[in-house]
């Protein structure tokens, strides 16, 4: 293989893989705070279709951008709501707003199908892309508020005694990981693609929630996860092109199965188990009346 | 002295029972006021209002004289409000220095953190490694984080939750000269028990609490325990004396050279463990929470297959590896710590909680169908012969109190003829009623020639009803004591480790 084609491989796999990083990173913090949203699907695509319908009829890059990170504070405002205010089981809710994301992208986006429009430079997202895991590896580790959002996840019953406000923090978690979300549609549909397809998310918003769990809720893990999830994606299409027989659903496959052989990994442990994974995850938060 | 904190008419109550009504009493500035009251009088619901935890349904609160709206802890905390948990309030996978952080009011760095944190230790005699992640910690240790953390704010009154039922005897002195320099220096501590002997040593003034109810507050001066006694439970109870002279000669059950070697610092490793049980005999494991009990019933019960070399001889026969229900039906019966999720399922009726139990008995199934007729009429047998207060074998076992739903438990397991029955904590949580039938009825079961081992924490307890006695510390047990030779002391030095 000559240096070019190398180098070329490589900018492939770094444009393709940061929406992997900006939902996978927002799903780390909400998760971090106790919070499973299995929503991100929805919410990416929701991102997607509304960044690219509002720079179609606006022209205007920075309306989109704004309009597209809106909805992902409103669907995931939606979520935290039911949730946290109304209690509701959070796999199911989750679970229905990728259902609906998917369904609801698929009905605005409807006109704009093979719509052409301008795409925008995808590097910028790349730089932020990093810059973001620097910041949230910091802010959770190093700052004060991190810690609060480390402890509300860890024992949220502890952190409201201590006089926390538990509910706010997970909203902001979750918002967090809503406009994450939604960024991560808006570059597939602006910079990446850049076009308008039902679906075209493709079953990335699970990827970022695989990787969560690979990174086992570390920053600068799921930064490589994503990456060798990426790469993975990018080497089925090269070892096709120089003629190796594998079938592509193997390299489909890929994410989940590394993803489980971590659970599996991480589970075979209790203290393993107990020292990577938020302790309050996925356990609704009851105020004492 | 003027009064910090005056409770006024507080009333608050939750569905089927008032937690609190018509409280009011003052407490005066720079002492220490004890709250008294059996389980469930409402001491903890009284204090949780006034820091802010609960809301009470009407009522008022007045901090110096000042009407408080206190509807959050973090209000309580800027009124100079703070409280040390029953049950820690700590970040388990967190350091000491993070779980100091998170406690403080304003922001500070690390360093100014280590000043103060180091001032107070200091001052009152704590020794905190600010590194150490909380898992690795004793319970003292851990108190000792919680209330360096309340402190670190400068409180005028610290509301302190049973605080003593998880030390031992000397950490419990420890701690009290330490709560009396606090209140020299000027703090007002509210201090919540149920052990009488306690509050006279410790407090000026007590609060007792009955049903929700204030009996009355009085000063601590002039009462003993056994006045005190009878103004929190209304009653005299009358102890369940065990007879000690019996020549016990049948050995029933062994442990030999038990030992564990797990990695998980969040387990106890148990350390050659031997124990010796005779027919008829009463074994009382005493020691603080947190020194392997939790690892040894395990290991008794064998429900997850926990690692263990040593043996396990029950009747001659080495039950290592047999199962739970295996060694049921070898009428081995278990009574666990936890009453609602492992002792019985709190959505599920009382008859399907007693088939859950005993489903190795073939007299319960017709086929692969559950036998309704046999289940119901042994859950009636327990009702009837144990004194449970519940309308019928249908309702749910979450519905029943603590100490009804204790002896529901403890009755299914005896009315199933065990030659040995193995009890966790089996009077913690519930009233004096109550405890004082199960202690009655664990005397007379071991006077039928059934052996018992009892692990508990509490001391009282087991030298009421035990014949022998041995301390569990750090995963090691020691020798046996007889219950006749025992003092408090000599108690105290083994929960503390010092034994051979």
């Amino acid at each position: 293989m000559s240096i070019e084609l190398i180098i070329g491989i490589l900018n492939i796999v770094l444009i393709s893989t940061t929406p992997l990083v900006f939902a996978g990173i927002g799903e780390l913090v909400t998760e971090k705070s106790g919070v499973l949203n299995l929503g991100l699907e929805g919410l990416m695509l929701v991102g997607a279709v509304t960044g690219f319908i509002t720079l179609v009829i606006t022209g205007n890059y920075f309306y989109s951008l704004f309009l597209s990170i809106i909805s992902g504070v409103i669907l995931s405002g939606i979520f935290a709501f039911l949730v946290l205010n109304l209690m509701t089981n959070q796999i199911a809710t989750g679970l229905a707003l990728t259902i609906f994301g998917i369904g609801l992208s698929a009905m605005l986006g409807k006109k704009f199908g093979g719509t052409p429009i301008d795409g925008l430079n995808p590097y910028y997202f790349i730089v932020i892309s990093f810059l973001l895991v620097f910041f949230v590896a910091y802010f959770l580790s190093k700052t004060k508020t991190g810690l609060i959002v480390r402890a509300v996840g860890e024992n949220h019953n502890s952190a409201y005694a201590l006089g926390y406000n538990v509910i706010k923090t997970r909203y902001l978690t979750i918002i967090f990981g809503g406009v994450m979300s939604s960024l991560a549609g808006y570059y597939i549909s602006i910079c990446y693609a850049p076009m308008w397809q039902e679906g075209m998310t493709a079953g990335r918003g699970w990827i970022a929630l695989a990787l969560v769990v690979f990174a086992t809720w570390k920053p600068w893990r799921l930064l490589v996860g994503a990456y060798i999830f990426g790469g993975v994606a990018i080497m089925q299409m090269n070892l096709q092109a120089i003629g190796v027989k594998l079938p592509g659903q193997f390299f489909n496959m890929m994410p989940y199965l590394a993803t489980i052989i971590v659970l599996v990994f991480i589970s075979s442990n209790k203290l393993r188990l107990k020292l990577s994974a938020p302790s309050s995850l996925n356990i609704p938060f009851e105020k004492n009346q | 002295m003027q009064s910090i904190v005056e409770f006024k008419n507080i009333y608050k109550a939750y569905p089927g029972v008032t937690a609190n009504d018509d409280v009011s009493f003052n407490i005066k500035e720079q002492s220490i006021h004890a709250i008294l009251g059996e389980n469930g009088a409402g001491k903890s619901t009284l204090v949780k209002i006034l820091y802010g935890h609960v809301k009470p349904d009407s009522g008022e609160i007045l901090i110096n004289s000042d009407l408080a709206i206190i509807n959050s802890p973090s209000t309580a905390k800027n009124l100079g409000i703070n409280m040390v948990f029953q049950h820690f309030s700590l970040f388990e996978s967190l350091t000491v220095a993070e779980n100091l952080i998170l406690g403080m009011n304003e922001n500070i760095s690390l360093v100014k953190l280590k000043d103060k944190s180091k001032t107070i230790c200091d001052k009152y005699g704590f020794n905190l490694n600010l590194n150490s992640p909380i898992s690795s910690l004793s319970v003292g240790q851990r108190q000792s984080v919680e209330i360096v953390r309340s402190l670190l704010n400068n409180p005028r009154i610290l509301i302190m939750d049973e605080p003593t039922s998880v030390l031992t005897p000397d950490e419990i002195s420890k701690l009290f000269k330490i709560i009396k320099n606090l209140v020299k220096d000027g703090l007002t501590v509210i201090f919540i028990s149920h052990k009488l002997e306690e509050i006279i040593n410790l407090s000026d003034y007590v609060t007792i609490m009955r049903n929700g109810k204030v009996v009355s507050t009085i000063s601590t001066q002039n009462e003993d325990p056994e006045t005190l006694g009878y103004k929190m439970l209304g009653y005299k109870v009358s102890k369940a004396k065990q007879v000690s002279d019996i020549n016990f000669s049948k050995d029933i059950f062994n442990i030999k050279n038990l030992s564990t070697q797990s990695q998980d610092p969040f387990t106890i490793n148990l350390n050659t463990i031997d124990l010796n049980l005779k027919k008829g005999q009463i074994f009382g494991i005493a020691g603080v929470a947190g020194n392997g009990q939790k690892e040894l019933m395990e290991i008794l019960l064998n429900e997850n297959d926990y690692e263990f070399s040593g043996d396990i001889i029950f009747k001659g026969l080495n039950i290592n590896n047999l199962s739970t229900f295996q060694r049921k039906s070898l009428s081995i019966s278990y009574v666990t710590e936890e009453r609602l999720g492992h002792s019985a399922v709190p959505e599920m009726s009382l008859s399907e909680n007693i088939f859950l139990s005993m489903n190795h008995k073939s007299e319960f199934k017709k086929g692969d169908f559950i036998n309704f007729e046999k289940i119901n009429s042994y859950a009636s047998d327990v009702i009837k012969n144990f004194n449970v207060d519940t309308p019928s074998y249908n309702v749910k076992a979450g519905k029943l109190s603590g100490g009804n739903l204790q002896k529901f438990i403890i009755g299914r397991e005896i009315l199933s003829n065990p030659e040995l029955l193995i009890l966790s904590q089996p009077t913690w949580g519930i009233d004096a009623g109550s405890e004082a039938f199960i202690k009655k009825t664990i005397v007379e079961l071991s006077q039928k020639g059934v052996s018992i081992i009892i692990i508990s924490h509490d001391l009282d307890e087991l030298l009421e009803v035990c014949h022998q006695i041995s301390v569990l510390y750090e995963g090691s047990l020691s020798n046996p004591l007889n219950v006749e030779d025992i003092n408090i002391t000599k108690l105290g030095k083994y929960m503390g480790g010092l034994f051979d």
